[in-house]
């Protein structure tokens, strides 16, 4: 048996083990690998301690390569532990703690260090970095106590660690040196677009500020500006760059400047050391970003396993803002220089800029904010330098809002990247599907790592494997089954319900073969929906398969009380009506009255057991504020008052909210009416927003200004208002009928694409059938206040409390 | 040494055809507010009406088999044991239920230390 060289990694961050993995694979008994990490954690993804900051992710979620993997691979790891002397000569590395080994071949991946400005009084409590999941960790923890933070830094992570501080409640200045933020990822248009965006999430800027002084005593309390201004702070974070972490390789007598200098092949100036990651100068280049290390790491594992492998001639860049609900992306040379000129789409009307450059007929570079679903196919034009001289100029920007985005990938060559952070083609991720059977985007990700760092390309990996599966797919890619009852699908079960003439819960359960008898939380309010839908005259709704909400026709608050928003067309009232509300809530001790976001009024606090006389004191419909149903129907005054007004709102809105009231549907839905294109209410963030514009009324669909915000897509533009009402109920109708139970129809628009969804409303024979069958479902609706005021079993079965003595 | 059946006071509640299946009855008894239900197998369960994560009232839950969900954060809670199921821990009070001439009594512990 031969004996295997031995291979140290200095460092054990996201560059340095993607190598060492990409080495195993090539020859897994060439070497025996020995690790050193600084930090206390396995090999996790930097990227996302963005998400951690935000509270969307916890750092377990982060771990790319858990301590089994190490094992598994027989990887000795040691944490916690620096190197700090290499004797280049004798080819041992020695750590803090004594440890001393030898290697054959050594990897330095020292990463970098941010760079902390060297400001009066840095050296205060309450000034950090943003790098580590200990600096994460710190700012979560100061959350707690603290309330004003200042990011130093108008860059991606300056802006990352500012969202990740409002969504710890902080109130958050963003500091930044120029007048624009982002400014080596975007032009000024789009970097304004971001200011704005993230100005209305509540970032506060500050821009074309010099630091001079952090004041404070021992703790910061503030950041003193050149131009004498002061602002206040709890904790300052600076995100002001990076700088690669050479201390090490320096001492060592490896040559730096000011990264460590490697070759085409990641070779130091020391044989048998070898540099890659953010500690590597390439061709004068430190790279910042995941996607070039790991072109960076390919090259070294392939050259260190002895396989035949092109230089690594560096990379181009290109980057993603992680901030929810803002869609940034730009790649490669996107500024204006000489001799290039640019295809620019700017809509102000849902906030969408792109802006492509050219040069020499060939794409260069590409800015998009808004919609960045063109980024990967931007990204491999610019990677190919494609010739766009035949193409139509405007084509190069698709709406990709519409379905095309699986016909895109499908004309995608093999070797075009798909996810541009780990360098997987779609070949690699197409013959995955073939050969390995995957169905989900999760086992393309465990299988090829494709959207494992960024996750930025998970619509890609879809897209891929509808295109690849076909048919079958729509089938697979839902084997998301609705719960964990059921190995089914939402659209396996809704075929069997029609198929099959299902009519009960149960029943479904039964001849589907459910695992639990009764089902769960998950899957009954979904049955109970589906058979609703599919059967609406015939169907008797289960009240035992409802949320408390839908159950008791109220919204329970966290103290178990329950609110009561009467219907309200249209947000338009009168005195009458008012005045009755008002008694109502005197009579009935009503701690809180609260105008809604919908322009209804919420009466808040309300015992359970008073719940059906107060309705019946209000003697007014429900708002259903509490269903899986239609909401409000927000309106702006419209032609009645406004000067502006081209529309009449108010009518058209109180008309759509009688139409649809009571409707049940997949998610809650909301409708705004506005008058002219100023959009008062807001009807380019509703599920169906109608906006009256220049000779008719133009339909938005999709819109949500829920957890993830989203703009409405132009679904289509109408003359009338009946055709409005006529549009709406195919719209909702489809909705109705495909969407999963839950899905909001912002997502339900993305999964279908909004050229489908009109395609079919615009359909005239299918859009009457739709309207038939919604016709169907709304004569059945009855107003549940009033069946409870009228029958005394649903008011002992839901509402009594039973006082014992 | 007490039976369980001498710590405890049975308490007349409600009329056994009375109450809905699969639904939870609220009952409140000095102070305590109790959770009532009555499965699709017929039996019945008798629990304390807060759940022990951020205190959802469990009477409104959805029932499956014989658990409840809070309605609250969906917390799963076995009736018969009142154990909060996994990823969570933690209980909730049972009480004892007996259902005589159609009528159902709870029983309430007499000595409240006794509780899960």
């Amino acid at each position: 048996m031969t004996q295997k060289e031995k291979l140290v990694l200095v460092g054990n961050g996201m560059a340095g083990v993607n190598a060492v993995e990409h080495l195993l694979k090539l020859a897994p008994d060439k070497y025996e690998v020995t690790i050193f990490g600084s930090e206390p954690h396995p090999n996790y993804n930097r990227i996302l301690l963005s998400y951690v900051l935000a509270g969307d992710s916890k750092v377990e979620d982060i771990v790319i390569h858990p301590y089994e993997w190490y094992a598994n691979n027989h990887i000795i790891l040691h944490t916690n532990q620096t190197v700090t002397d290499i004797d280049t000569a004798a080819q041992t590395v020695t750590s803090d703690k004594g440890l001393t080994v030898s290697y054959d071949k050594l990897i330095l991946a020292t990463g970098s260090n941010p760079f902390m400005i060297p400001l009066p009084g840095a050296d205060k409590e309450g000034v950090m970095a943003y790098r580590t999941i200990r600096d994460c960790e710190i700012m979560i923890e100061s959350a707690k106590k603290y309330k004003k933070a200042i990011v130093i830094g108008g860059g991606l992570l300056g802006l990352e660690a500012a969202r990740g501080f409002l969504n710890l409640g902080m109130k958050v200045d963003v500091v930044h040196i120029l007048d624009t933020i982002m400014e080596r990822q975007l032009d000024r248009t789009a970097s304004k677009l971001l200011q704005a965006a993230l100005e209305e999430q509540g970032i506060n800027f500050l821009l074309e500020k010099q630091s001079a002084e952090i004041v404070g005593d021992k703790r910061v309390t503030g950041l003193k500006f050149k131009d004498g201004t002061v602002a206040e702070a709890d904790l300052i974070v600076m995100a002001v760059g990076i700088r690669p972490n050479v201390e090490l390789a320096k001492k060592s007598g490896v040559e730096c400047n000011p990264g460590i200098i490697v070759n085409d092949y990641l070779q130091t100036s020391v044989p048998n050391v070898y540099a890659v990651g953010e500690c590597a100068m390439h061709r004068g280049i430190a790279y910042g970003l995941v996607a070039p290390l790991y072109e960076q790491g390919a090259v070294l594992a392939k050259h260190l396993a002895g396989v035949e492998t092109a230089p690594y001639e560096g990379s181009i860049l290109y980057t993603k803002l992680k901030v929810s609900g803002v869609d940034v992306f730009s790649g490669g040379q996107f500024g204006d220089e000489e001799g290039s000129k640019a295809i620019r789409i700017h809509d102000e009307f849902t906030g969408v800029y792109k802006k492509v450059v050219v040069k020499d007929n060939k794409i260069i570079g590409a800015v998009l904010f808004g919609d960045t679903a063109d980024g990967t196919r931007l990204m491999q034009m610019i990677r190919e330098e494609t010739d766009i001289t035949g193409l139509e100029k405007t084509a190069i920007l698709t709406d990709s809002s519409g379905g095309g985005a699986a016909s895109g990938v499908a004309e995608m060559k093999d070797d075009a990247i798909i996810c541009g952070c780990n360098g997987v083609t779609k070949g690699t991720i197409c013959s995955a599907i073939k050969e390995q059977g995957l169905t989900t985007v999760d086992e393309v990700k465990n299988c090829t790592t494709a959207s494992r760092s960024c996750g930025g390309c998970k619509p890609l990996v879809s897209d891929l494997l509808a295109f690849t599966l076909g048919a079958s797919y729509d089938k697979n890619a839902a084997k998301e089954t609705i719960c964990a009852c059921t190995d089914h699908t939402r659209d396996e079960v809704v075929t069997a319900i029609r198929e099959k003439g299902l009519s009960h819960v149960r029943e479904v359960m039964n001849v589907l073969g459910w695992k639990n008898e009764e089902g769960c939380s998950k899957c009954r309010p979904a049955l109970n929906y589906y058979l609703g839908m599919v059967s609406p005259e015939t169907y008797k709704d289960d009240s035992t398969s409802r949320f408390v909400n839908e159950r008791m026709h109220a919204n329970i608050q966290k103290d178990g009380t329950y609110s009561v928003v009467p219907r309200i067309y249209g947000g338009v009232t009168n005195p009458t009506e008012l005045k009755r509300i008002a008694e109502v809530a005197e009579k009935f001790n009503v701690p809180t009255v609260k105008f809604t976001g919908g322009q209804r009024l919420d009466l808040l606090g309300v015992k359970k057991e008073d719940l059906t006389a107060m309705w019946e004191a209000l003697d007014m419909p429900s708002g259903y504020a509490y269903g899986k149903a239609l909401r409000t129907v927000k309106t702006c005054v419209g032609e009645t008052f406004c000067r502006f007004g081209t529309g009449d709102a108010m009518g058209v809105g109180i008309e759509l909210e009688k139409r649809f009231e009571r409707l049940n549907t997949p998610a809650k839905v909301k409708l705004a009416v506005s008058g002219c294109p100023r959009n008062c209410a807001e009807s380019g963030i509703k599920d169906l927003g109608v906006v009256s514009v220049d000779g008719g009324w133009e339909l938005y669909a999709g819109g949500n200004g829920g957890v993830k915000v989203r703009v409405g897509d132009l679904l289509t533009t109408v003359k009338t208002e009946q055709e409005i009402i006529e549009y709406t109920e195919a719209y909702l109708q489809y909705y109705r009928e495909s969407g999963k139970y839950g899905e909001r129809t912002s997502e339900w628009v993305h999964r279908l694409g909004i050229e489908h969804i009109r395609e079919v409303v615009e359909n005239e024979e299918e859009r009457k059938q739709l309207c038939a069958r919604m016709d169907q479902a709304l004569s059945v609706t009855k107003d549940p206040w009033k069946q409870a005021i009228d029958s005394k079993k649903i008011q002992r079965d839901l509402y009594e409390v039973v006082e014992l003595n | 040494m007490k039976t369980q059946e001498e710590q405890m006071v049975w308490v007349q509640a409600v009329s056994y055809e009375d109450l809905a299946l699969n639904t939870g009855k609220t009952i409140r008894y000095q102070g305590e507010e109790v959770a009532l239900f009555k499965l699709k197998s017929g039996k019945l369960h008798a629990i304390q009406n807060r759940c022990p994560h951020k205190e959802g009232v469990l009477a409104e839950g959805i029932v499956c088999d014989d658990h409840v969900f809070c309605p609250m954060h969906d917390r799963k809670i076995h009736l018969p044991s009142g154990l909060v199921q996994a990823p969570d821990t933690g209980c909730v009070q049972t009480y004892s239920t007996k259902v005589h001439e159609g009528t159902v009594f709870i029983g309430f512990p007499i000595n409240k230390e006794l509780a899960c």
